[in-house]
């Protein structure tokens, strides 16, 4: 299936649109969880006999618990806006993965046994049977979106596609017929507390041998402390971030800005994880779980403050529902939002000058920078809206010298999804990853014609990790994709640090 | 009799919108947004978010960013809609109309070709985009063609034949007051009459909620500020017991 190599969609334009190809995706599906993953999470352990009374039973329960679902399946007035929108579509031609072409796969649904029209006139308002191949076809398509909200901004009525499909894939784990990636990732997380399934040793060592890395290279001894009791600041990051690259010089990147700043922080064994895939399967419950983890470690620890490290979703999670799902927060320090991310952080040292830095050291580099879905269009960094794009691009420029954004159309809150988000960064669905990467890996290769840019800096795990993988397809080297603070890191002259003048090597 | 007849049927359609649109406000009051949603950038006070409300619901900003074609011909056709219903506010409401409604009068006259306009421009849209034409269901084509006979009934009386305007006025004025006086019988005012009454029917049953559901929707209607104000749906409250 994942026949990527063969398959690169060629794009003159990274937003060109295609004529529609029915079918062009059909049957993509990932793998189904198994049963001891869906037993884990509270889900059926296999697809139920009356799946279909109790799918209808969880549709009805969302359309009475959610209000985004209910008026987001009323409204929609197939004005065809969004059409063009999402990059599954650019990058697949498949109709299906049209935004509102999507929602309708589960709105038909609804029309049909909810709604007046859908009763007596279904061939009128488009609605149908729930029927097995329908399940199948939910299967397929709503894993086929990245839930990255970009279909949102542009609606009219601001119907946001994601919404959809996490309810969809939340109405599949509610009969049984869950995705392995997600559920098995998520069931980690409640026993072990990280995605990868790290133990605490495992965690401490790693996490000595980075200590002993950055020694070696710098002179200077910075620590990664875990489970320090009474430190000020709780660093909640990516499980990525301790073993996997780029992510890993992000985590160094972090140490040296505490460091520098003199400030004493801690991970946590227990809340190792910044993800949360709970967000992926829209499944409240396992999100509030998963959340519920760092207010735990948070108290035993005794910190003052939260701090996220470089993750998309995770951060969207972290601003926008932490406070909802693991708060209230009255027992940290109420000088400081909660929670807050590293980038605001390093920031603020940079802004207080608190920082060495020699942005020289990355002029090997030309940089742009991709915008996580999740972080510009689910979040904000900073007190004005539109932080979250200003503050990275800040740092950036304060630790690089050559910085050139890609175009207008496909950065900010128009940002194109890296293709791998919202619980497809799975090799069952390469094909899917590949092609959906396209509009931004052409709107990168039109930044490396005009301007030089030989790498991409990304403040996301799963952005990371999916470029790492899908930049080769597109003519890069897979290290052509860095985290921000990554950047830092090559920049920052630590106090006492022995700078020889060969300092790129 | 005919009079009769359209009378009932006009107090038993306003019945249905009235009711209908409330009931679905009312739920959509009701039903909990469990988590903070807004689309980002999102204003961080609720004065900035009646503003997105308003800029999105007079300008159509986010339709304009994402297309250009049915940014225009949807705005022609909402705008010169209003002006039409203003404009019909003289031939429905007793007495003398207030000088703002008479001094609006000759826009919304040719307000009615705009409409159409817009409306065809968004229906040929529907044929001619194969995205479009992929997601449109019949009761979309419906909806074009109801509201552009409405649009063209109305703008035959107004210029190729005459209907008895003031007898109109008579009829409708009349029905505040449960005074049935006589409806002229000229075939276009009848049919645009029936037009009316099935639009107004089918509003609180169809994609028609749009108009209300707008105001609803938490991606755009959501305060960013998730991090200073603690936002819980009542039944997520209960699972912290
Ligand atoms: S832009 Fe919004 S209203 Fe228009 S078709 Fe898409 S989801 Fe429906
Ligand atoms: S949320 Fe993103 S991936 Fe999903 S339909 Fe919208 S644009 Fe496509």
């Amino acid at each position: 299936m994942a026949d990527g190599d063969t398959n690169i969609p060629k794009l003159d334009d990274p937003l060109q649109v295609p004529c529609i190809k029915p079918g062009a995706m059909e049957g993509l599906q990932p793998f189904l969880a198994s049963p001891e993953h869906n037993k884990a999470l509270g889900f059926p352990e296999e697809l139920v006999p009356d799946w279909k009374e109790k799918a209808l039973a969880k549709m009805k329960e969302l359309a009475d618990k959610n209000r985004a679902f209910q008026v987001y399946l009323d409204i929609c007035v197939k004005c065809g806006a969004c059409t063009d929108k999402c990059h599954y579509f650019l990058g697949t031609a498949d109709p299906k993965n049209m935004p509102v072409a999507r929602q309708d796969l589960l709105r038909s649904v609804y029309r049909r046994y909810f709604t007046f029209a859908g009763k007596y006139f279904p061939w009128l308002v488009g609605a149908r049977d729930l029927t097995k191949e329908v399940l199948d076809e939910w299967y397929s398509y709503y894993h086929q979106c990245s839930e990255c909200r970009r279909c949102s901004v542009f609606c009219p009525y601001g119907i946001d596609t994601a919404e959809i499909t996490m309810a969809a894939r939340d109405i599949l784990d509610a009969v049984g017929y869950g995705m392995k990636y997600s559920n098995e990732i998520i069931g980690k997380v409640h026993t072990v507390g990280n995605n990868l399934g790290l133990n605490p040793k495992a965690l401490a060592a790693t996490l000595e041998d980075l200590e002993e890395d950055i020694e070696d290279e710098t002179g200077v001894s910075v620590r990664l402390p875990i489970d320090e009791h009474g430190a000020d600041i709780l660093l909640v990051t990516p499980s990525a971030d301790f073993f996997a690259e780029p992510h890993i010089d992000g985590l160094i990147g972090y140490a040296k800005v505490f460091h520098q700043a003199g400030v004493s922080w801690t991970l946590s064994s227990y809340a190792s994880e910044a993800a949360n895939f709970g967000l992926f399967i829209g499944n409240y419950e396992n999100m509030r779980l998963v959340s519920q983890r760092i207010r735990k470690a948070a108290k035993d620890l005794g910190v003052k403050r939260i701090i996220f490290g470089e993750c998309g979703h995770a951060w969207r999670v972290a601003y926008s529902f932490l406070n909802t799902l693991a708060g209230p927060w009255d027992f940290l320090d109420p000088k400081y939002p909660v929670p807050q991310h590293i980038l605001e952080f390093t920031w603020n040292e940079i802004q207080q000058g608190n920082l060495t830095l020699d942005p020289s050291r990355n002029d090997h580099m030309t940089v742009t920078f991709h915008d996580s879905c999740n972080v510009a269009r689910g979040s904000r960094m900073g007190d004005m809206p539109g932080g979250q794009f200003e503050i990275p691009r800040n740092v950036i420029k304060a630790v690089c010298n050559n910085f050139v954004d890609m175009d207008q159309d496909t950065i900010h809150e128009s940002t194109l999804c890296c293709g791998g988000g919202g619980g497809l960064l799975t090799d069952d669905l390469m094909d899917l990853r590949i092609k959906g990467a396209s509009p931004r890996m052409t709107a990168l290769q039109k930044t490396t014609e005009e301007s030089g840019v030989t790498h991409m800096a990304a403040i996301c795990a799963i952005c990371k990790t999916q470029f790492s993988k899908v930049m080769p397809k597109y003519g890069y080297d897979m290290d052509s994709i860095v985290s921000v603070h990554q950047l830092v890191s090559n920049a920052i002259i630590l106090d006492g640090q022995e700078t020889d003048d060969d300092a790129d090597e | 009799m005919l009079s009769t007849i359209y009378a009932l049927l006009f107090y038993g359609a306003t019945i249905l919108i009235v009711v209908g649109v409330a009931a679905k406000i009312r739920k959509y009051a009701a039903t909990p947004a469990p988590l903070k949603i807004p689309t980002t950038p999102a204003p961080t006070t609720r004065g900035g978010v009646v503003l997105r409300m308003l800029r999105e619901v007079i300008f159509f900003e986010s339709l304009f960013k994402s297309n250009k074609w049915i940014w225009l011909f949807g705005w022609m056709f909402h705008m010169a809609l209003w002006l039409v219903i203003i404009r019909h506010l003289r031939y429905t409401i007793p007495g003398n109309t207030p000088w703002l409604l008479d001094f609006l009068q000759p826009f919304g006259k040719y307000a009615g070709f705009a409409m159409v306009l817009g409306l065809l421009g968004l229906w040929a849209r529907r044929f001619l985009v194969d995205r479009v034409r992929y997601i449109s269901n019949p009761s979309d084509h419906l909806i074009l063609a109801l509201l552009v006979a409405i649009g063209l009934s109305g703008l035959t009386m107004k210029f190729v034949a005459h209907t008895d305007v003031v007898a109109v006025k008579a009829f409708m004025s009349g029905l505040w007051t449960f005074k049935i006086n006589t409806l002229p019988t000229d075939p276009f005012i009848l049919i645009h009459l029936t037009l009316v009454l099935i639009l107004m029917i089918i509003f609180p049953i169809s994609k028609l909620l749009h108009a209300p559901g707008v105001f609803f929707s938490p991606s755009r209607n959501q305060v960013d500020n998730p991090r200073e104000q603690r936002h819980i749906a009542p039944w997520a409250a209960e699972l912290e017991k």
